[in-house]
């Protein structure tokens, strides 16, 4: 109860990371009722790259990324985003939740989804207008999905529902990107388009911290792993740090078993919607 | 839930209504004055009860439109049974008005502030619900029925004792569990259209920023919305529209009016906007038809007539609604039987020719009319029934994509055969997908082919061409699987 009226944010707002870290995270502790998810969490990580959360299913791999957004409260701990805390900076920050957060029945269509990620620049009470839209419209070129603009969003596949997600956080134009679970339950050809976008925002030089599932295809996609499993196991290159002895301290022993069974997970053909993709 | 500024605010803006105002309260008046001479009474009768009649159907048209368009909002955020608590939690706060009214004298039966006792006790039934959620680990659906219960019955209870206070008049105060339209007067219209109006604006206003917390509320916090006092404010509109429900359809009711018109609108419309509106329209019309029914028969209570009229157009939306109603998806989905039934035909066929001529072009005509099989032959090559492969047939033939080569045979038009390609095309490259793609064996994909190829769209299509027919776009691949041999036909 006390934690309704204490906030530690004075406390936040002495500890600050560098400007030029676009993430930077200091003794983080989160828990739920009262079992711990994350543990003393540091990170800092670098600008313009590729950056891959990874570990086992309850790792508290997404909710690093919701405490970091401020959606879930921290028991201790500061995070600040280039230099200042993230509720000043929320415009230089893209968010992508997982597709199972929402319910994709909601009377709105493809366009629609994507203008929400203008609706700050918007501000309160304007309507979204036609230079809105037309914006809207261009980051769903971005991701292919320009024929399907005006499809409710319910008559997508779940690829092409995540390829509308990503196209809303695009049309943020932010410099720092969190993406929970991308590419969870996608076809092939969302999977390269996906690829291909990651490739281009970096291109841009920015950053990009995406919560993966199938450590097959980490060494591809990604040149920086965070390995996690309620604290950090190891952050860094992903040839340095991507190697089996670091996967096993994630994993436990279990990672001949577990691996197999992500690569037939990423492999088989899922229905487009309903099946978790795995959050905690 | 200053009860006596509103009516006076309000009656500024609904110009229409003010018109008759001072005419209201007479007719207020004439309910109680019964000694009045007989030559007025007559008038009364002939025009005034028609004009009780119209204050009343306005009234309760009005709060239908207030009830629709912040149920959309309701329905969306998926609290619609919040809503029921809430209006449930508002019994001991009128019977708790009534006795401390009569307690400083009076009949009690001040309608405002009747009101106000209704709002402060759904805020906290409302805040009951969120506390029992967040602080306890019981599931929402508990939270709702302890909430709704233990108000529901705190308020019977202090309803009792109301009856028996020695001041104060507490006949009638039971209306408020049922709801009693014709005790409407003017000022009550004035009070429902005035927040009808706060409803209808506040909606448009905040239209871009309900829609985003109804839709993402984590997405919208992230971006810095300040999603707590949004959902508060959305909750707090519809605790006006609740207590201002209450004397026209009552406390159990009121409820039904903020989550009716909205399911009913969604069945027509997959844009939030137009469900907005259509949704305040079937609010409206409910309670106009309603009233109007309910004015008509006296022995018909109007909350019940009103939500009654509501579930029908509901039944009416999820019959015919052209948006999801359920003539349109069985339409649909007989449609693509019919179309699925029609392409495994030509498939069938394909496939038997293939075997037998091959698909060169030179000589497939003279080699199908050597060849061409007959029903019984085309009917055992798969699981249909008779009836479903004749209509297959039959339409073929009317479309001139299939013709008969002899009395019992049947073989393609050219443009039988190119449609024929098409189909055959689309099937074996989704096959090839799933065989390369997803690790299935072949002996297995005929199946999941079936059922999916017919639904593949043009970009898939051009996508699964390009990675896996190798150069020709327009070549046929192979099946990968065998075919039925020419020899084992039956």
């Amino acid at each position: 109860m006390l934690g309704l009226f204490f906030q530690p944010s004075a406390e936040s707002a002495a500890r600050a990371g560098p400007a030029d870290i676009p993430l930077w995270v200091d003794d983080l502790t989160v828990a739920y009722h009262r079992k711990p998810v994350l543990w003393d969490v540091d990170l800092s990580l670098p600008e313009g790259k590729l950056i891959a959360v990874v570990g086992p299913n309850g790792a508290g791999k997404s909710t690093l990324i919701k405490s970091i957004l401020n959606l879930i409260p921290k028991a201790s701990g500061a995070v600040s985003i280039y230099g200042r805390p993230y509720e000043l900076q929320r415009h230089l920050v893209g968010y992508v939740p997982q597709r199972e957060s929402v319910d994709w029945d909601f009377p709105v269509s493809a366009l629609d989804v994507v203008a929400m990620g203008l609706y700050r620049k918007i501000g309160w009470f304007r309507p979204v207008g036609r230079s809105h839209r037309q914006a809207a419209l261009k980051e769903l070129e971005k991701v292919g999905m320009a024929p399907y603009a005006r499809r409710q969003i319910s008559q997508l596949s779940g690829g092409q529902q995540q390829r509308v997600f990503l196209a809303r956080a695009l049309a943020q134009d932010a410099r720092l990107y969190f993406m929970d679970e991308p590419f969870a339950g996608v076809d092939a050809a969302t999977e390269k388009a996906i690829v291909a976008l990651l490739k281009e925002l970096q291109s841009e030089g920015k950053t990009c911290v995406v919560v993966h599932h199938d450590l097959q295809t980490v060494p591809s996609y990604f040149d920086h792993v965070v390995l996690i499993n309620m604290r950090v196991v190891a952050a860094g290159p992903t040839r340095d740090v991507f190697t089996e002895e670091n996967l096993r301290k994630t994993y436990g022993g279990k990672l001949t078993l577990l691996s197999q069974a992500l690569h037939e997970y990423a492999q088989a053909p899922r229905p487009s919607s309903g099946k978790k993709g795995g959050g905690e | 839930m200053n009860g006596r500024g509103i009516p006076r605010r309000a009656g500024v803006s609904a110009g229409l209504l003010a018109l008759s105002a001072d005419r209201a309260w007479s007719a207020g008046l004439a309910e109680h004055a019964l000694e009045w001479p007989s030559g007025a009474e007559l008038l009364r009768v002939l025009a005034l009860q028609d004009y009780n009649t119209r204050v009343v159907i306005i009234g309760a048209g009005l709060l239908g439109l207030a009830a629709g368009l912040i149920g959309t909002f309701l329905l969306l955020r998926k609290r619609a049974l919040l809503s029921d608590a809430l209006s449930h939690a508002t019994l001991p706060g009128i019977a708790l008005a009534f006795m401390l009214m009569a307690a400083m004298g009076g009949d009690g039966k001040h309608l405002p502030g009747l009101i106000a006792g209704a709002a402060v006790f759904s805020v906290l039934g409302t805040g009951s619900v969120i506390l029992i959620q967040r602080y306890s680990r019981l599931k929402d659906d508990a939270a709702l029925g302890i909430v709704l219960s233990v108000y529901f019955g705190l308020g019977i209870a202090l309803m009792g004792l109301a009856t028996r206070m020695e001041s104060g008049n507490a006949a009638g105060l039971s209306s408020f569990i049922y709801g009693k339209t014709a005790s409407m007067v003017f000022s009550d219209a004035l009070l429902i259209g005035a927040a009808a109006l706060v409803c209808i604006l506040f909606c448009l206003l905040f239209f871009k920023e309900f829609t985003l917390v109804c839709f993402d509320a984590a997405y919208a916090a992230a971006q810095g919305w300040p999603v707590g006092r949004l959902d508060f404010f959305m909750m707090a509109l519809v605790v006006v529209v609740t207590v201002i429900g209450l004397q026209a359809v009552g406390l159990i009711l009121v409820v039904a009016l903020l989550i009716i018109p909205p399911s009913a609108a969604r069945f027509w419309t997959e844009r939030l906007r137009s469900m907005l509106w259509l949704s305040g329209a079937f609010g409206a019309l409910s309670g106009l038809v309603g009233a109007g029914i309910s004015a008509l028969m006296a022995n018909l209570p109007a909350g019940a007539v009103i939500v009654l009229t509501a579930s029908l157009l509901f039944v009416l939306s999820l019959t015919f609604g052209t948006a999801r109603g359920l003539v349109r998806l069985g339409l649909e989905r007989r449609r693509l039987r019919l179309k699925i039934n029609r392409e495994n035909l030509l498939r069938e066929l394909y496939e038997w020719f293939e075997t037998r001529c091959g698909t060169a072009d030179p000589g497939f005509d003279e080699c199908q009319l050597m060849n061409a099989p007959g029903r019984p032959e085309l009917l055992s090559r798969r699981a249909w029934t008779p009836a479903h492969f004749r209509r297959s047939l039959r339409e073929l033939q009317s479309a001139g994509l299939l013709k008969r080569v002899a009395p019992d045979a049947y073989g393609f038009t050219p443009e039988g055969l190119a449609k024929a390609q098409a189909v055959v095309r689309n099937h074996r490259l989704w096959e090839t997908y799933l065989i390369t793609h997803a690790d299935i064996a072949p002996g297995q994909v005929d199946w999941g082919a079936d059922e999916i190829e017919h639904v593949l769209d043009r970009d898939l299509i051009a996508r699964l061409e390009q990675a896996l027919t190798a150069t020709r776009p327009a070549a046929m691949p192979q099946s990968p699987h065998a075919l039925a041999a020419p020899g084992r036909s039956v």
